[in-house]
């Protein structure tokens, strides 16, 4: 018969231990789990993001329901243990249930502290601590405007940040003089009260409650000074406790917290006890990071294997306050035998401080700019003798080596057993072991198996970089398992060689013999084959109209009110008389409401009818005008400066090759949009660095940039090489871009395509060898021979009309 | 009501896996063509965010919204699970080489 093992507390250190333990041994114990709240288990820690509506309760959910039936475990939620009979090995609940056990888990976390002042079981004062007292203060929120937050610790300003994002006005009272005090120095937490004033928040610091006052609900707080201030919330972040009652009373020995040795077993050894509730070494924890730890070594323990010894958590801590980054680590006041370095600039509102003893760090507190927070830390716990970069040690690793390129070189230059993920203690390690035996692809399949990332999500940044590490760096060798899309399991690679190799010519045959799972694919994937399709056999015409997303069938830009845009091309960003002359007439022939200049250097007429299009666009022809692309994966623009015909620091003229560049490549289909610049200097003022291929004149020629990107994710561009003449300028930029058209997938962006890849890959392609750029550039400016037709000129002229038309339109 | 039958026209005016617009002061009728020529009429506005059903990719006997990719089930017009919603459906039907369209909805959808 299996072993019965009872765990009390439905919390993520319960729940964790299970989870550890099912991992190593899932066939021993039959595991009962006893919790009072009626949820599933659910990330505490993210309960301040719910709180100021960054997050929803269901997004921090971390095992639902049927996760307990999916791994046998009985969960009575609702139900409180009130008593353990230590002799007869049982649990007995509030209404009565008795369960055995031979292993019992006390993870019964803490319960906040309530300051004991008059008025405090008043309505309107709460604590912070589960999903309950969230819902109180949202409803609050809602009918009320003033709420205190007592106690200027992490949780209250948490608190304190959320209500206000809720609305409220709200004030912080703190007994001490300066905030977070056991985790901040004085310079740190006066930077943080500051930029937390600058929001909003109120603070009264060195104020000690006296008393709440209210009828039924409370009124105002009084402070021992006398002073009084209105309150129609009050909120108790002030501290927690470890919840010892049960353990207690069951006579099992208990100081701050249930004491446990090394093993998380109480002084009763079949009796362990994990996370909040548990006093280890004098200490009780109240972070996530030592809890995961205990989970593992208890869950070992548990499974009998006996070879894990919890030692303690050498723990920092981060606010998660959206826009505010600090950082604290250790002992970070020192004293008279250690060295203080510390880095300040106000005006920028970054501060660092690390206190060193020996070359060696003991702690450090950052505020503002705390990208280096999880290096100061791995060379804290891994006692690094720092004496070789002392002196560049405040300015981040990226000093360490070559200028840096952000977390690209930084994750490639942390050893494997550096840490990650500081809430889940994940390293490097595992999670490339992760990525490459799993052969996965994305941050939730990351997330899924090594959980990191899955917490606070502070190391998020740093995931996504040790992923397009590892996946990018050895891409060759890196499986293509990913689907392209639900109705497949081919890749988009596999899809694409299949095109290549067995030459199907249209949609629907690809999908017949790829076993397409779905009767006519989706919105996904058959816009992508119509791509490969047409990128392969570019002279036979295979563009299916039904595969195309409705801006690129329509050849105009869908809005949100369901009418159209039209951008006409402006070739290099240069424009008429004559042009303007025809827009201006149009705009005010088609009454349309926004006429609009584009990022890109164009003219944007908004708000028509899609039955005006083909009107409009003959207008347009008449004056010379054809379609912008402005709604296709496709060139849109060619951004240029006026260059040396104008300006007195122009080095060529970067207009005149701007319009070269947007007529050798415009009408092309691509993966996605694509952008262009030339600047006439390395001012840049075309922002050509931030394109998918920018060129920078400079005075012996031209400089390429490849893979920029404006937008959610800004990618500066990577110099590909330096060419001197136009012509070879253009040679590039045929080559560039035909490579991306036949390697990237559908819908990607020349930016991830060149971190997927690599950036030696495409000088491989394109500047090692000057035979392939030749064949490339042949191969694209052979298939823009089909492709420069202008599509609104066909159209103005009836074609497509079905299109353009509405079938019936009724009186 | 059987005397709100319209024709709306025939087969060959809407492409396969693709759909056309009845116009009306009432709000716009979507009838799309599936790649086995069945015919369905919804309302032609996403419950969602109001996007034009009509100007979407069908695939199946579904149609993805062209404005946040919702997929609406063109029987009925229920929107796919996860997302939730329908768009009204209208009774139509083919008569010869015509398209008959009714222009009282089906019950039970409220966006009409």
């Amino acid at each position: 018969m299996k072993e019965k093992l009872v765990v009390i507390g439905n919390g993520m250190a319960g729940i964790r231990t299970i989870e550890e333990l099912l991992k190593i041994d899932d066939e021993r114990y039959d595991i009962t789990v006893f919790g009072a709240e009626p949820y599933g288990n659910y990330n505490r820690i993210m309960l301040s993001p719910v709180l100021a509506g960054d997050k929803t309760i269901d997004e921090i959910m971390l095992n639902d329901m049927q996760w307990y039936k999916d791994n046998n475990v009985t969960l009575h939620s609702g139900k409180e243990v009130t008593s353990i009979d230590r002799v007869n090995r049982k649990v007995i609940t509030d209404d009565g249930t008795e369960e055995a056990y031979d292993r019992l888990l006390i993870a019964t976390g803490s319960d906040p502290f309530i300051i004991p002042v008059p008025g405090n079981d008043l309505d309107g004062v709460i604590a912070f601590r589960d999903i309950k007292d969230v819902d109180v203060m949202i409803a609050a929120a809602k009918e009320h405007k003033h709420a205190v937050v007592i106690g200027g610790g992490l949780l209250g300003l948490e608190a304190a940040n959320g209500l206000m994002q809720q609305g409220m006005s709200v004030t912080v009272v703190h007994l001490m003089d300066k905030l977070m005090e056991r985790q901040m120095d004085g310079p740190a937490a006066a930077m943080l009260r500051e930029s937390l004033e600058e929001r909003g928040l109120h603070f009264l610091m060195e104020a000690e409650t006296e008393s709440i006052i209210g009828k039924d609900r409370v009124e105002k707080v009084r402070f021992k000074d006398g002073s009084e201030i209105y309150a129609d919330l009050v909120v108790m972040a002030v501290g927690i406790k470890p919840n010892i009652k049960l353990a207690k009373e069951a006579g099992i020995h208990c100081e701050r917290g249930i004491v446990v040795n090394d093993t998380l077993q109480t002084y009763d050894p079949t009796i362990y006890s994990v996370g909040e509730c548990a006093q280890h070494r004098g200490i009780a924890y109240g972070l996530v990071a030592p809890l995961f730890e205990m989970a593992k070594v208890c869950a070992n323990h548990l499974a009998k294997m006996g070879i894990g010894r919890y030692e303690g958590t050498m723990t920092s801590t981060k606010l998660k306050v959206t826009g505010i980054d600090l950082f604290s680590a250790g002992d970070f006041t020192g004293d008279e035998t250690t060295d203080e370095l510390v880095f300040q600039d106000k005006a920028r509102g970054v501060y660092r401080k690390i206190i060193v003893k020996d070359n060696k760090i003991l702690g450090a507190v950052m505020y503002g700019d705390t990208i280096d927070g999880t290096w100061y830390f791995d060379l804290m716990r891994d006692e690094t003798d720092i004496s070789e970069f002392r002196e560049t040690l405040l300015f981040g690793q990226a000093h360490l080596g070559d200028s840096g390129h952000g977390d690209d070189n930084r994750v490639a230059a942390m050893s494997d057993n550096a840490e990650i993920c500081g809430c889940n203690g994940v390293t490097k390690g595992e999670i490339v072991n992760a990525i490459t035996v799993n052969k996965i692809f994305t941050l939730d399949e990351v997330r899924a198996h090594t959980k990191a990332s899955s917490s606070c999500g502070s190391c998020t940044g740093l995931v996504e970089a040790l992923m397009s590490h590892t996946l990018g760096g050895e891409y060759s060798t890196a499986p293509h398992l990913k689907p392209m899309c639900g109705c497949t399991d081919k890749s988009h690679d596999t899809v694409r060689e299949a095109i290549e190799t067995q030459e199907f010519k249209s949609v629907r045959t690809v999908m017949d013999a790829m076993e397409w799972k779905t009767p006519d694919g989706c919105s996904k994937c058959r816009p992508a084959i119509n791509y490969y399709l047409v990128c392969k056999f570019p002279e036979l015409n295979l563009d299916d109209s039904q595969s195309r997303f409705i801006n690129e069938r329509a050849h105009a830009n869908i809005q949100g009110d369901g009418t159209y845009s039209v951008i006409p091309r402006m070739w290099g960003g240069m424009t008429t008389p004559q042009e303007l002359r025809a827009v201006a007439d149009a705009a005010e022939k088609f009454k349309l409401k926004t006429v609009h200049v584009t990022g890109g250097q164009r003219i944007g007429l908004y708000g028509l009818k899609k039955e005006e299009l083909p009107a409009i666009w003959n207008d347009l022809n008449k004056a010379g005008m054809v379609s912008g692309h402005a709604y296709g994966k496709a060139l849109r623009t060619v951004k240029t400066c006026v260059g040396k015909e104008w300006c007195r620091f122009g080095t060529q003229d970067s207009t005149g090759l701007g319009i070269k560049l947007e007529k050798m490549s415009w009408g092309s289909w691509m993966p996605h949009k694509f952008k262009m610049a030339a600047s006439g200097c390395p001012r840049n003022c075309a922002e050509a660095t931030i394109k998918d291929y920018g060129v920078v004149c400079v005075d012996s020629g031209y400089e390429i940039h490849v893979g920029g990107n404006g937008g959610i994710k800004v990618r500066a561009t990577d110099l590909l090489c330096n060419v001197e003449t136009e012509e070879e300028v253009l040679e590039y930029s045929a080559a560039y871009i035909q490579l991306y058209r036949e390697e990237a997938h559908y819908l990607e962006r020349t930016a991830p395509w060149i971190e997927r890849m690599g950036l030696n890959h495409i000088k491989e392609a394109l500047v090692d060898n000057s035979a392939r750029r030749k064949e490339l550039a042949e191969r694209f400016n052979y298939s823009q021979t089909f492709m420069q037709d202008d599509p609104w000129e066909e159209r103005a002229k009836g074609g497509e009309a079905h299109e353009f038309t509405p079938i019936k339109v009724m009186g | 009501m059987m005397s709100d039958w319209i024709e709306v026209g025939t087969l060959n005016d809407i492409p396969k896996l693709g759909a056309r617009v009845v116009q009306r002061a009432e709000g716009d009728i979507a009838v799309f063509r599936t790649a086995d020529d069945k015919i369905f009429a919804l309302r032609d506005k996403c419950p969602h965010k109001g996007g034009q059903l009509s100007q979407g990719i069908v695939h199946g006997d579904r149609v993805a919204c062209p404005m946040h990719d919702w997929k609406i089930g063109l029987e009925n017009g229920i929107a796919i699970a996860p997302d939730e919603g329908c768009a009204a459906s209208f009774p139509i039907k083919m008569e010869g080489e015509k398209i008959m369209l009714s222009l009282t909805p089906n019950e039970g959808c409220p966006n009409k």
